[in-house]
């Protein structure tokens, strides 16, 4: 390469910090010019907003300076998006900065739109409707969990998609746990809510989790849609005029892609998502164009381990589409989530587009535990942390582990 | 693979009821699927809206919309979705459009 390519990275989350890393090690700056923009300067670890609101974790330990996990060569900028244009592949931030790219990735992952359901975030909002997928929202949540003492508590997920489906789950059996543990848990019923026809979006994994509902006594109501939450009368309002009466509501918000994509003509869908190619990464709006993570509209999980795995394809044809070659590196769908299930226990799911999360051993025959509650799982989650500071976002590869979704240790029907 | 009749027709569905080939569909159906799923008819001028956007959507992407998709994009409001196809506008559209169940979110 003659002059330096300039590479923009929208987004310093999961899917931008580690891609921004990746690129540095594999290009000089003398080849490629690396800028990267998010809106503020503070990378929560997300899967920590789980244990929040149970005071098993603490919002300064889950938050760290994004500028510091950029490796140097890196140019940071601490400002909003405002516009991307893609006839002039030129970026504007909202401070006037105009960033210019031969390649531009897409990382800004998926906002809350709690204001897009009616009454959501009227009377009751943060007194007795909350939702624990921000830190301002996980934070309050735990104080108001301390003194929860009987009543009804209701989790609802208004529609998919959202960030790592397996969270809400999740709450339900912290819950549990969390209750138990005060010797409250005979005073309080717990109901779980869902639009799905089922406790989860695969098959074989829906079942499991069903039974584990039933078993710590949580109540599953299934394809209710949300039109309403009624914070004042403290129900739940389905669009068929169906109710469910809360005293706590835990509600997950609608998610849609990044304001600016809206305003960005040509660039995303309705809910404001990229039109992606599910295995190429390469948006089809654009060639230079590529996206990352939860802001892509590929049949995927919206979770750290996708774009983990997506990160490292992606990096591949990155490569290939730099030196004027044809992409070659092909996602797979793989994802793999630990479900914490309480009591320090969890379960671990792995599955990829086309083969639904089995049981089985992980990532070979010697391994974690598939789709069966285990010590080992939870204490995977809890080590995730870890990895996910020094090891993903640094753009490290896991020795043996490759993006695509290992077989081997699977029990497959015709096994 | 199970077969039905519908306006004399014989036609491909699968074992919940979802059209195979959505080219076997034709208007004439629409009324007596509506009838079969429980869809309120006659049906409305809204209705062909929505019946019409969902054949649309699948023959350029592949999969029929999900309400959220189809509220922002059909000129059909989420409400309005549930009073025209009640319970589950985008699986009821969807078989009654004679298009295959649209690919939820994972
Ligand atoms: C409660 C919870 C629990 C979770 N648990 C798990 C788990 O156990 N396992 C798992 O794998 N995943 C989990 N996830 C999901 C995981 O955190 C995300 O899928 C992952 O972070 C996605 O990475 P991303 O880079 O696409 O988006 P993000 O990491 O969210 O980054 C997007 C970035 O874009 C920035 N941005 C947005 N708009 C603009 C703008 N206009 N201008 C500039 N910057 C902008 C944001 O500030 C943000 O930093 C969880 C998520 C939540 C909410």
């Amino acid at each position: 390469m003659e002059h330096p390519k300039n590479f923009v990275i929208l987004g310093a989350g999961t899917g931008g910090t580690l891609a921004a890393n990746r690129l540095r090690k594999m290009y000089p700056e003398s080849d490629l010019q690396i800028d990267v923009v998010d809106q503020d300067n503070d990378h929560v670890y997300q899967p920590g907003l789980l244990f929040v609101p149970f005071g098993l974790a603490f919002p300064d330990e889950i938050v760290r300076p994004r500028d510091r996990q950029l490796h140097d060569g890196i140019n940071y900028h601490e400002n909003p998006v405002e516009k991307v244009d893609i006839e002039d592949n030129k970026v504007t931030l909202e401070n006037g900065t105009e960033l210019a790219y031969d390649a531009l990735l897409i990382a800004t992952g998926s906002v809350l739109e709690p204001g897009e359901t009616e009454g959501l975030t009227d009377t009751g909002w943060m007194e007795s409707v909350f939702s624990f997928y921000d830190l301002p929202g996980a934070t309050a949540l735990a104080e108001k969990l301390s003194t929860f003492r009987s009543g009804r508590l209701v989790i609802n997920i208004i529609d998919m998609p959202i960030k790592c489906p397996v969270a809400p789950l999740e709450f339900a059996f912290l819950a549990d746990w969390f209750f138990t543990e005060n010797g409250v848990r005979e005073d309080i019923s717990i109901t779980y809510v869902t639009p799905l026809d089922g406790a989860f979006t695969k098959p074989t994994a829906s079942a499991t989790l069903a039974e584990l509902l039933v078993k710590k006594n949580i109540e599953l109501v299934t394809e209710f849609n949300t039109g309403e939450v009624d914070g004042e009368a403290k129900k739940l309002i389905g669009y068929d005029g169906t109710e469910v009466e809360f005293d706590l509501a835990v509600v997950i918000p609608l998610h849609g892609g990044a304001a600016y994509v809206h305003d960005s003509p040509g660039l995303g869908d309705e809910l404001g998502f990229i039109p992606t190619d599910n295995q190429t990464l390469q948006s089809t709006v654009a060639d230079n164009v590529f996206v990352l993570g939860d802001a892509a509209d590929i049949p995927a999980s919206k979770a750290g381990s996708v774009t983990h795995f997506e990160g490292e394809v992606l990096m591949e044809n990155i490569e290939a589409f730099l030196e004027g070659k044809p992409l070659e590196a092909s996602y797979d769908g793989h994802a793999n989530c630990f479900i914490e299930t309480g009591f320090s226990k969890a379960l671990l799911i792995d599955f990829n587009y086309e083969t639904e999360p089995l049981p089985g051993h992980y990532p070979g025959p010697v391994g974690l535990p598939l789709l069966k509650e285990s010590r080992l799982n939870h204490i995977g989650k809890l080590m995730f942390q870890s990895f996910y500071w020094h090891g993903l976002l640094q753009g490290r590869d896991v020795p043996g582990l490759g993006p695509n979704m290992p077989t081997s240790g699977k029990h497959t029907a015709d096994a | 693979m199970p077969n039905a009749v519908l306006a004399g027709i014989e036609v491909e569905v699968n074992d919940e009821g979802f059209f195979e080939d959505p080219t076997q569909w034709t208007e004439e159906m629409a009324t007596e699927l509506a009838d079969i799923y429980g869809v309120p008819t006659p049906l409305t001028d809204q209705h062909w809206t929505v019946l019409h956007f969902m054949r649309q959507e699948f023959f350029e992407k592949g999969t029929g919309p999900t309400v959220r998709k189809l509220g922002k994009t059909s000129g059909v409001t989420v409400k309005e979705l549930y009073q025209l196809f009640p319970k589950g506008p985008a699986k009821l559209a969807a078989r009654v459009a004679g298009i295959p169940k649209p690919r939820g979110c994972i």
